[in-house]
């Protein structure tokens, strides 16, 4: 503590200042962090992966998610089919790589925007407070009340004629309403916050606190709940499908692969278990990447800090000892901290 | 420990702690948070534990009470009356608690239930260890409430905890502590969380349980004021180790540890005003708990260390008559080793400023009010009174001075503070800062303003976000008034350095951050957009002394360096007395007395000021026990309800000496503001200087 300069020998400095000419911003922090988390980059790498095979894949298949073979009609997995084939004789794999390519966009874009509009209206709500903060949480418990599969299905057939893409913006409509409430109920706590009164003693905009200082701070629970949301926005597409609105045959999601395949789960499981378990897989990326993202948003977050320090001592012995001074100095503001 | 140490140890102890140890497995190891304490405790006596936060006093009192949390090892014996407690089990320590041990905790809130009434608790206190009947019980409880100096108790009893302010809580804590007679009372930092005045009030009450009890006090706190008041002895923890013991005055006046020499040293004291010095700050922060470096634990921060220290850990050994001190070159201090100058003081730069009246007025209040509505009614709301929150403040600040307001919680101090921060648009009164009046600006010149006048918090954990790196925090104000990326990256290592902190520092978030360090964040943000004023709210009230005093100096450095102007608010009268050029002191909204500081707390002249001067206790036990306390009585009343006439009369020690005609002007006419000298200003009918420190 206290004059920390004068107790760093002379020629700490230098080496120090030329090695970090430029501080890295959040942004960058978080980045790197990130990238740190194992399991969080394996959940990336294997979205990619899903990805790239979901829209390569089908190209270099002999078959198309529309073909029939008709000699081989609910075949199970063999060197034609490797996934089998359904009642039809449709190959599953064309069909799997098909729904994955619509069920990936729709989760990873309806999940993340349900949230963002919970966090959006929570905070606003919370934060603003007065009047805006009554508008928002009458819509909100209008929209509580409504069954919302009922609306969905009004407005649905409405849109038939645009792109899919409105199904998951109608999705994500309806999903937001639980989270925004906990996102308001933190914020009011955090809006007394001296930070975020520092903040707007500064003259910072309403709004960039929001998503400088309120945001971050919920992150946590924001991105539990982006997680949760991916697979809930994609099972209850394919809910919306089974009724015959949201992606029509012939083509095919995810959701509606499931739902054909689950009546013969038990007689002809290759139909059901594939489409399942692609699904299965695709939650547990999203949940690597969100346990990923929560911990490098959070600084005090045990994983990432053992992290920060290996990558200290690492870089130990190229520096010498001023980055180990540097690593005793971290330890001794952390002790001071503890009393 | 040795043979001297034995010595001390008088046969007739009621509480004997030998060898104590505890520790706690943690993540990053075991924490050794005591490391071996010996002491015992004579009928009616007070020994002190002082140390700063993790030094491990609270530990040492939890273990005694035998209250540690699964899975702390202790090893060692803790007797009362010779009866050894460490190995008693739960059951059996319940009866020891709260009948031959009372304890005092910090927190009067959280030591009493809130659903029960203050009576029924006494009442169980009670009958859980004496066999008494409803009756019997409640006769007792009356008799000490009493006794702790519950006004008309009679009714009382029977509040709730929420009805009774902080001061008079803890009197209830202290009647249950004494209700069953108990030999020892362990009190650990009783008086924190309090006001001066109230805290004045209840070490009146814990001296006066204790001659009525006869009990022993182990007192645990962090105020080196407070144990010169109250102690007979006085330990000195560092690092979950005793390194100085013995009677108060010997500890005080002929420390022969450098730690305690560095600690006293490090308090502002509120008796020396005069000419300005610099505090003498601590460097460096305690080691770590988990893995202490080998030696003496106080080595990297010592500035007689010599080699022999960072290799053998000194053992408590007679340095001089009576006094244990666990230094290698205990001898030597006080003798070839002077304890003056023993920490280097960092100098003040100097001051040369022309008269006060030529320079420029940076704050202006005017007739400040600010009342907040009291509303009933869930559907419709009507107003069933008002709040006088501040009721008609004036002062002025100018260029280069630190003025200061000093006060009790709920004065109105955090109002005014507030209502000059949001520069808000609708108010009674005028607030201009700079030249300009808030009440005209619009948005674009509310935004520069706001350029000039910066704030540092109190707590330094709150008032910076914990998910932001230091580099964006410092970033941020600079970002809000449009900056250029360049110059940014250019301000923030320059800003790190202003306060004493590394430029690679930006990359670490706050929680890798020790107090202090934060708190030096703080003003480097605050610094960030070269304000012309700083509002400080408390801002060294959340440290320990030996970092309060390196952040003080920083901002009187920072003061004459850069040409501040600082608008300090807090409570503690011994920091205000060491920064502040001017005084105001408020009480119930209103400034009572003003003037510059060596008047007021050299001839303070209203009885208000007089009191909370008389009340604050200075760590000198000799000049302790020569002061006359003024004690106030009751508690600042209700700003919904403020008396008629002048706002004190209710609490006021002098009016009892008045001729029924004088009070009778107290009782009907409200004080106008009278000078007393060339600028010193009280607002007292009978306004007369009295010296009081």
């Amino acid at each position: 503590m206290t004059q920390l300069v004068p107790d760093v020998p002379a020629d700490v400095l230098p080496e120090e200042k030329q090695k970090k000419t430029r501080t890295l911003s959040r942004g960058a922090l978080v980045r790197r962090r990130f990238r740190r988390n194992r399991l969080a980059m394996v959940g990336v790498g294997i979205l990619a992966v899903l990805l790239v095979g979901a829209y390569v894949l089908p190209y270099f298949l002999k078959f198309s998610y529309t073909d029939n073979d008709w000699n081989a009609l609910g075949t199970a997995p063999d060197a034609t089919h490797w996934f089998g084939t359904n009642h039809p004789g449709v190959d599953m794999l064309a069909l799997t790589m098909r729904g994955l390519q619509k069920s990936l966009v729709i989760g990873l874009i309806g999940g993340p925007l349900t949230t963002l509009i919970a966090a959006l209206v929570g905070a606003s709500a919370g934060y603003f407070g007065g009047w805006i903060d009554r508008i928002l949480m009458w819509v909100l418990e209008l929209m509580l009340v409504v069954p919302s599969f009922l609306l969905l299905a009004l407005i649905a057939p409405r849109l038939a004629g645009g792109t899919w893409l409105y199904f998951v913006v109608l999705l994500s409509a309806f999903g937001w309403m639980i989270t925004a409430r906990v996102v308001r109920s933190m914020t009011q706590t955090l809006k007394d916050r001296e930070y975020v009164l520092a903040a707007r003693y500064m003259g910072v905009n309403p709004l960039v606190i929001i998503f400088r200082h309120i945001l971050p701070n919920v992150a946590s629970i924001l991105i539990v709940d982006a997680t949760i949301q991916v697979g809930a926005v994609v099972l209850s597409e394919s809910g919306l499908s089974y009724f015959g609105f949201g992606i029509q045959a012939p083509d095919i999601s995810l959701g509606t692969l499931i739902a054909d395949g689950q009546p013969d789960a038990t007689t002809s499981p290759w139909m059901f278990f594939f489409p399942a378990g692609f699904l299965v897989l695709m939650g547990l990326c999203v949940a690597f990447i969100g346990d990923g993202l929560r911990d490098a948003f959070d600084p005090t977050a045990a994983g990432a800090k053992a992290v920060v320090k290996s990558i200290k001592r690492a870089k130990g012995p190229i520096a010498g000892s001023p980055a180990q001074d540097v690593v005793s100095n971290t330890a001794r503001a952390e002790e001071g901290l503890a009393s | 420990m040795t043979t001297p140490a034995s010595s001390l140890l008088a046969s007739d102890a009621v509480l004997a702690v030998r060898d104590l140890r505890v520790s706690f497995p943690s993540e990053a190891g075991l924490v050794q948070a005591v490391r071996g304490i010996d002491f015992s405790l004579r009928r009616g006596e007070t020994l002190a534990l002082v140390g700063e936060s993790g030094s491990g006093k609270s530990v040492t009192a939890t273990s005694v009470l035998g209250l540690l949390p699964e899975g702390a090892q202790v090893s060692g014996s803790v007797r009362l009356e010779g009866r050894e407690l460490l190995h008693l089990s739960d059951g059996e320590m319940s009866k020891i608690r709260g009948k031959e041990m009372g304890m005092v905790f910090q927190d009067p809130l959280s030591a009493l239930t809130p659903v029960f009434s203050i009576g029924t608790q006494l009442v169980e206190a009670l009958q859980v260890h004496q066999d008494l009947n409803d009756k019997a019980a409640r006769a007792r409880a009356l008799e000490l409430l009493d006794l702790v100096g519950i006004p008309d108790p009679k009714r009382r009893i029977d509040a709730f905890p929420h009805e009774f302010s902080g001061g008079m809580r803890q009197r209830a804590v202290i009647a249950m502590a004494i209700a069953n007679d108990p030999k020892v009372i362990i009190a650990d930092e009783p008086t924190t969380a309090l006001d001066v005045t109230i805290q004045a009030q209840v070490l009146e009450v814990l001296k006066k349980a204790q001659e009525v009890t006869g009990a022993a006090i182990l007192m645990i706190t962090h105020d080196l004021g407070v144990v010169a008041g109250m102690a007979d002895r006085v330990q000195v923890m560092y690092a979950g180790r005793p390194v100085e013991s013995g009677l108060a005055d010997d500890v005080f006046y002929t420390p022969h540890m450098p730690y305690t020499i560095g600690l006293l040293s490090a308090v502002p004291r509120m008796d020396e005003g005069g000419e300005k010095k610099a505090l003498t700050p601590l460097e460096g922060n305690p080691p770590s708990m988990v893995s202490l470096p080998q030696g003496c634990p106080f080595a990297a921060r010592c500035p007689i260390a010599v080699d022999v220290c960072r290799e053998v850990e000194p053992e408590l050994k007679a340095s001089a008559d009576g006094l244990l001190s666990a230094c290698h070159r205990s001898t030597e201090i006080g003798d070839s080793v002077p304890r003056e100058e023993m920490f280097p003081t960092p100098d003040v730069p100097a001051h040369d400023r022309s008269p006060r009246e030529s320079r420029p007025a940076v704050l202006k209040v005017d007739g400040l009010i600010k009342h907040f509505p009291l509303m009933k009614g869930s559907v419709f709301k009507r107003r069933v009174g008002t709040v006088r929150a501040v009721d008609g403040l004036d002062f002025d600040i100018r260029e280069g001075e630190t003025f200061a307001l000093v006060g009790e919680s709920g004065c109105g101090k955090t109002t005014t503070l507030l209502q000059i921060l949001e520069l808000p648009k609708a108010q009674a009164g005028s607030v201009v800062v700079l030249g300009k009046e808030t009440k005209s600006l619009n948005g674009k010149g509310r935004r520069e303003l706001r350029r000039d006048m910066q704030v540092v918090f109190q707590d330094p954990m709150a008032s910076l976000d914990s998910r932001m790196p230091i580099g964006d925090i410092l970033a941020e104000p600079m970002k809000t008034h449009g900056w250029s990326k360049d110059r940014i990256a250019a301000r923030v290592p320059e800003l790190l350095s202003l306060v004493g902190l590394l430029p690679e520092h930006a990359e670490r978030y706050p929680t890798e951050f020790s107090g202090g360090q934060r708190q030096r964040i703080g003003i480097a943000r605050a610094l960030a957009l070269d304000p012309k004023l700083i509002v400080l709210d408390e801002p060294v009230s959340a440290l320990d002394v030996s970092i309060q005093a390196g952040v003080i100096n920083l901002l009187d450095e920072l003061k004459v360096k850069l040409g501040l102007s600082y608008l300090f608010v807090a409570h503690d009268l011994s920091v205000i007395r060491h920064i502040a050029d001017r005084v105001a002191v408020m009480y119930l909204g209103r400034i009572v007395e003003l003037g510059d500081a060596d008047s007021v707390f050299g001839q303070p002249s209203h009885p208000y000021t007089q009191a909370l001067l008389s009340a604050v206790p200075l760590p000198d036990p000799r000049k302790e026990r020569e002061r006359r306390r003024i004690l106030l009585t009751g508690d600042l009343p209700s700003p919904a309800d403020v008396p008629s006439g002048c706002r004190f009369r209710t609490r006021c020690p002098k009016i009892g000496g008045l001729s029924a005609a004088d009070a009778e002007r107290c009782h009907t006419e409200d004080p106008a503001v009278q000078a007393l000298g060339a600028d010193h200003t009280a607002a007292c009918h009978y306004a007369a200087a009295l010296e009081v420190v």
